[in-house]
């Protein structure tokens, strides 16, 4: 008898335990991020509408917004593109040293972030060894905060690339080639439309890093008001005046954006992927 | 378009996958390569169309010689066993692909193409899927679609790489009928693998036996089922028993019987006969005949499958008997039988005195 109950239940699910898993998922997110978040929010609240709008309106605020936002962007956007070809040498070439590369790649991410805020300010500032070739400056300008980010990015895109490059099935390649596409048609027709989502994740990755990053950013900056200043270097000044109100404030509105671009691109990514899988 | 091959080597590494292949295939023609797994017939394919290149030798399309052409250039339609559609286009962009990839000068109109695309959906019988999406049709469809897929670009010659092997077996059959209709009709000069010998059998026009990288024989399905040239051909194409002994004087002496072997040569030789080339008697007839012991009997649809094993030396044997002559005998398992082979080739041993 015990046998025919049991084999019942194993019909429905392959393997048991959603209850026991989906439960924890929902504790373990609870502690780790919803609370934590919602503290940003609840603080928040407590300082009033009018200061909460006159704060986050304030010109300098709302500058470095727009700085923040435009070079995560415009970083993830660099790695994307440059993550998808550091990938694809990886996985389609064999050449002395592929392993040394290969490791290089997670090098930023193990690299404690001031570290390589000092590191890159050095050989970016006008008289250091790579900024002296450029005719403009580019540490303590925006272009120095966006080389900084794309150094703190650039294993995303690769590490989400790499493996679908690898999984790729031959037969669709040799089989568009046996049709007449010459390479450039078979990457762009073939190829490009099977790493459409993990170029995606590890585009959102990447920003969502980008945003948040301070570290290596407040060196290679120069942190001018209204210039080179990014939001959170102005949620940490906030924080060192006392003002916990202020400081929540904008990290609540920066929360907010990033949570809709993030869902946008997750939404994106589920469009892709839904078109041919079959369900 | 007929396809020349001369001389043909491949190595992967050190390993040597084919060994100076020569072979002709006549325009029209249907052919089958066919081998055990490792064999080079895949290898031999790929070659064809340019997806690996020889080491040594030439390709010749119409006496044309194409051994350094790529494969986009060489208008040949490759079937893959997996059949690798593309998966994030509809059916019909898939079998649309290789005629809109074409530069803007040879690629037919919008028009052109729908309705090609059409009338190749009805010759596949899939007009009412051209808007799913691969992953939801079934293996044998797929295989249908990749099918039209390669027809669409009208192919000089169709390559087809075990396209049935994925298939469970019905569908295979139906399909490799379907496909021997569809070569009569488009009359395309067409190369398959395969290593299931029913299918070379059943398909094709010429069938080309290959093992460890070399032909072992190329002929018609009958040729090589009825005159096996040498050992493997004979246990490759189906079921086989072996009576090693020795010949003398036009006699082929194995255990304690005697088998009459003429024009072999003297010496060490091996006798093969097929499983349904026997007949069994309750009494010994003549020298040949082998007193057996029966130890097992399977029946398979029409065909009884009967083991005996030797009294004289404790071989097995196999043979085959249709249901009927299995029931006019009315034997049963533990019998003592008298089994004689009604034909029998001898190749003499390369490997005796070794």
């Amino acid at each position: 008898m015990n046998i025919v109950t049991e084999g019942k239940q194993t019909k429905k699910r392959t393997i048991p335990g959603f209850g026991l898993t989906m439960g924890f998922t929902l504790l373990y997110l609870t502690i780790i991020v919803m609370i934590p978040l919602s503290m940003v929010f609840l603080n928040t609240f407590s300082m009033g509408f009018q200061d909460f709008w006159a704060t986050i309106t304030e010109p300098r605020v709302l500058a470095s917004y727009k700085l923040s936002f435009l070079t995560a962007l415009t970083a993830s956007f660099v790695n994307a593109v440059f993550g998808v070809l550091i990938a694809w040498v990886l996985t389609r070439y064999e050449f002395p040293g592929k392993r040394i590369i290969d490791g290089l790649v997670d090098l930023p991410f193990a690299l404690p972030t001031a570290v390589a805020g000092i590191t890159l300010t050095t050989l970016y500032s006008p008289n250091g060894w790579i900024g002296q070739f450029f005719s403009f400056k580019v540490a303590f300008t925006p272009a120095g905060i966006i080389i900084a980010l794309i150094f703190i990015g650039l294993p995303f895109v690769v590490r989400m690339v790499q493996p679908v490059l690898e999984n790729i099935e031959k037969g669709m390649e040799e089989a568009s080639a046996s049709l007449g596409a010459n390479r450039m048609q078979t990457f762009i027709k073939i190829i490009f439309p099977e790493l459409i989502p993990a170029i995606l994740t590890g585009f959102a990755l990447s920003f969502a890093r980008a945003l948040g990053e301070y570290g290596s950013v407040v060196f290679i900056a120069g942190n001018m008001p209204f210039k080179t200043e990014i939001s959170p270097l102005i949620i940490m000044t906030k924080l060192e005046q006392y003002d916990y109100e202020g400081a929540t404030a904008v990290a609540a509105v920066m929360l907010i954006i990033t949570f809709i671009i993030l869902f946008t691109i997750n939404i994106l990514q589920w469009w892709t992927g839904k078109r041919y899988s079959g369900k | 378009m007929s396809i020349i091959i001369e001389n043909v080597t491949k190595y992967y590494g050190s390993y040597q996958a084919l060994r100076n292949i020569d072979l002709e295939i006549k325009s029209g023609e249907l052919v089958a390569l066919l081998g055990p797994s490792g064999s080079g017939k895949t290898s031999l394919l790929r070659i064809i169309a340019g997806l690996e290149q020889a080491e040594n030798g030439k390709i010749l399309f119409n006496e044309e010689n194409y051994t350094h052409k790529h494969v986009k250039d060489r208008n040949v339609g490759f079937v893959f066993q997996h059949y690798a559609l593309f998966r994030n286009m509809t059916i019909f962009d898939n079998i649309a692909y290789g005629l809109k990839v074409r530069p803007r000068k040879t690629r037919p109109s919008k028009e052109v193409i729908e309705e090609k695309v059409t009338e190749l959906l009805q010759l596949v019988k899939l007009e009412g899927y051209k808007d799913r999406y691969p992953s939801q049709l079934s293996g044998g469809q797929r295989q249908r679609v990749a099918l039209a897929r390669a027809l669409a670009v009208e192919p000089n010659v169709l390559l087809l790489d075990e396209p049935f092997g994925a298939l469970d077996a019905k569908v295979r059959k139906e399909l490799r009928r379907w496909l021997r209709r569809l070569h009569d009709e488009f009359n395309v000069t067409s190369v398959f693998v395969t290593h299931d010998q029913e299918e070379a059998m059943d398909v094709a026009d010429r069938v080309v036996i290959m093992n460890e990288g070399k032909i072992e024989q190329i002929g018609t399905p009958e040729e090589v089922y009825d005159h096996p040239e040498n050992p493997f051909v004979y246990d490759f194409l189906g079921s086989v028993n072996l009576f090693k002994g020795n010949v003398h004087k036009g006699k082929l002496v194995t255990g304690n019987v005697e088998m009459n072997a003429p024009g072999s040569e003297d010496g060490a030789g091996t006798g093969y006969v097929r499983a349904h080339n026997f007949i069994i008697e309750r009494e010994p007839a003549e020298k040949d005949s082998i007193a057996s012991i029966v130890d097992h009997i399977h029946t398979i649809g029409p065909i009884v499958r009967i083991e005996v094993i030797r009294q004289d030396t404790n071989e097995p044997l196999e043979i085959e008997l249709t249901k009927e002559q299995y029931l006019n005998l009315e034997i049963s398992k533990e019998e003592r039988v008298f089994v004689r082979p009604k034909e029998l080739k001898v190749f003499v041993d390369f490997m005796a005195g070794i």
